[in-house]
C-alpha cells in the first residue's frame, strides 16, 4: 500500500501514484514540483551515453585544450597544467575547487554509472547499490562542466586580441562530453534504480 | 510536459500529517519508527524535514552577504604586460568586453557574476522570511522561486573558470603574465556558501505553515 504513494519534495503533499506512460510526467497538484517522470529504456540508454562519456573523458584529460601563441612563443595546457598553475599561485581554494567539478565529479559520475549500470543491464544488483547511488545524487549538483564550456569561450574571446588562440583536441573532446553527460543524466531513471534494490 | 490527471489522485494529506516520512534520497514513504530510523531502501537517515533548515540557511545566506562585499571590490585578476600591472575587478571586467563591443558577453558576465549572486541571496531571504512571518498566500510562487535559486546559482561560477583558463594560458613572464587575486577568492566562496544555503533550505516549510492555519480555523 504505502509503496504506491509519493510525497511530494516541495510540499510534502502526498499522492497516489499508478502507471504513468513513458512521456508524461506527473505533477504536483499543490506545488507543481515534478513528482515522477518515466524514461524509455532507461539502463540501457544512459549505459551508451556512460561509455561514450568514458572515452571523452580520457581524451578531454590527456590532450592539451588551447594553445596560445604571442609571437614566436607558443604555451599549450592541458586542463590538469592549468589547474597545476593555480596551486603554484598560493590559490589552493580555486585550485580545488575547479579540479573537483571540472574533473573530480564528472570522473566520479561516470564511475558511479558504470557500476551501477553493466551489472544492472545483465538484471543483476552490485554490491553497495544504494550506497553509490546516492554517492551520485548527493555529487550532482556539483558537476559544472557546461559552465566550464561557457567559461573558455568567455577566455578565448578575452585572449583573442592579445594572441592567437588554437583549439586543441581536448575542446572538442570536452564540448562533446558536456552533451553525453547531460544526455546520461537526463535518460536515467532514477525510480528504476531503486526499484532494483526492491527487487532483491 | 503536461499534467496526468487521471493517474493523480491528489490527497488532503501531507506525510507528515499521515504519520510517514519521505526519504531526502530515494523519496520511499517510510513510517517513522524512532527519532533515529534511517530509510530501509537507501539508507538515508530520516527526517520529516531537513534539521534545523531556517537556522543554518540564515547563517550561510549571511556568511555569504558577507563575502559578497570583497569579492566586488577586491581584484580578481592581475594583469602584467610590458611591465605595467593592471588590476581587475568583476566589475571592470565587464566594462571592459562593453568598451570592446562585446557586449553579449558583457552581459552574460554580468548576469552570472553580479546579478545571480545578488538574486540567489534575495531570494532566499524572502523565502526565509515568508516561513518565519508566515506568508502562506504566495506559497506556489515561492516554490517556484525556490526552484529558480536550485536552477541558476550555479551559473556564477563561470568568473572562476574564466579566471582559470586566463591564468593557466597566459603565462609569458614579462611579456604577458596573469594572476588571481584575492577577489576571486571570496566569489568562490559566495558561490559555495549559496549553493549550501539552497540546499539546507526545506521548501516544505513554507507550506506548513498553510496546514497549520487550516487547524486553527477548524
Ligand atoms: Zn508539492
Ligand atoms: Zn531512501
Amino acid at each position: 500500500m504505502v509503496e504506491h504513494l509519493i510525497a511530494c519534495h516541495g510540499c510534502d503533499l502526498v499522492h497516489a501514484l499508478s502507471d504513468i506512460p513513458i512521456g508524461k510526467t506527473a505533477y504536483c497538484s499543490r506545488c507543481g514540483s515534478i513528482l515522477y517522470r518515466p524514461k524509455r529504456d532507461s539502463i540501457n540508454r544512459s549505459l551508451a551515453f556512460t561509455l561514450a562519456g568514458a572515452i571523452l573523458f580520457f581524451i578531454a584529460n590527456t590532450c592539451p585544450f588551447l594553445g596560445f601563441k604571442i609571437g614566436s612563443k607558443i604555451r599549450e595546457t592541458t586542463l590538469a597544467s592549468g589547474i597545476h598553475q593555480l596551486y603554484q599561485q598560493d590559490m589552493f581554494i580555486i585550485a580545488s575547487l575547479v579540479l573537483f567539478t571540472v574533473v573530480l565529479v564528472p570522473l566520479l559520475h561516470i564511475l558511479c554509472m558504470l557500476y551501477i549500470l553493466i551489472p544492472l543491464r545483465f538484471n543483476r544488483n552490485p554490491l553497495y547499490l544504494a550506497n553509490v547511488f546516492r554517492l551520485y545524487l548527493v555529487l550532482k549538483p556539483w558537476g559544472m562542466l557546461e559552465i566550464f564550456m561557457l567559461g573558455i569561450l568567455v577566455s578565448a574571446i578575452k585572449l583573442v586580441k592579445m594572441a592567437t588562440i588554437i583549439p586543441g583536441t581536448a575542446l572538442y573532446a570536452f564540448l562533446a562530453l558536456v552533451f553525453v553527460l547531460s544526455a546520461m543524466t537526463v535518460t536515467l531513471d532514477g525510480h528504476v534504480v531503486w526499484k532494483s534494490i526492491d527487487r532483491q | 510536459m503536461e499534467i496526468n490527471r487521471s493517474s493523480i489522485t491528489a490527497n488532503a494529506a501531507t506525510a507528515r500529517e499521515m504519520g510517514l516520512v519521505s526519504c531526502h534520497r530515494c523519496h520511499l514513504l517510510c513510517k517513522l519508527y524512532d527519532q533515529k530510523s534511517a530509510c530501509p531502501r537507501c539508507g538515508t537517515s530520516l527526517h520529516s524535514r531537513k534539521k534545523e533548515s531556517v537556522a543554518r540557511t540564515w547563517a550561510l545566506v549571511i556568511a555569504a552577504s558577507i563575502f559578497y562585499i570583497p569579492a566586488n571590490i577586491l581584484p580578481v585578476t592581475y594583469t602584467t604586460s610590458l611591465g605595467t600591472v593592471q588590476s581587475d575587478t568583476i566589475m571592470s571586467g565587464v566594462i571592459y568586453f562593453i568598451h570592446s563591443d562585446s557586449w553579449p558577453i558583457a552581459l552574460v558576465i554580468f548576469v552570472a557574476s553580479i546579478f545571480v549572486p545578488l538574486l540567489k541571496l534575495v531570494i532566499l531571504i524572502t523565502l526565509l522570511l515568508s516561513v518565519q512571518l508566515r506568508w502562506i498566500s504566495r506559497a506556489k510562487d515561492f516554490t517556484r522561486l525556490y526552484r529558480l535559486t536550485e536552477l541558476v546559482g550555479r551559473w556564477s561560477m563561470l568568473d572562476i573558470y574564466v579566471i582559470t583558463v586566463l591564468v593557466a594560458l597566459v603565462h609569458f613572464d614579462a611579456l604577458a603574465d596573469i594572476e588571481a587575486g584575492m577577489g576571486a577568492l571570496f566569489f568562490a566562496m559566495v558561490v559555495v556558501i549559496t549553493m549550501f544555503a539552497a540546499e539546507s533550505f526545506d521548501p516544505r516549510l513554507i507550506w506548513d505553515n498553510l496546514q497549520s492555519t487550516h487547524e486553527e480555523k477548524y
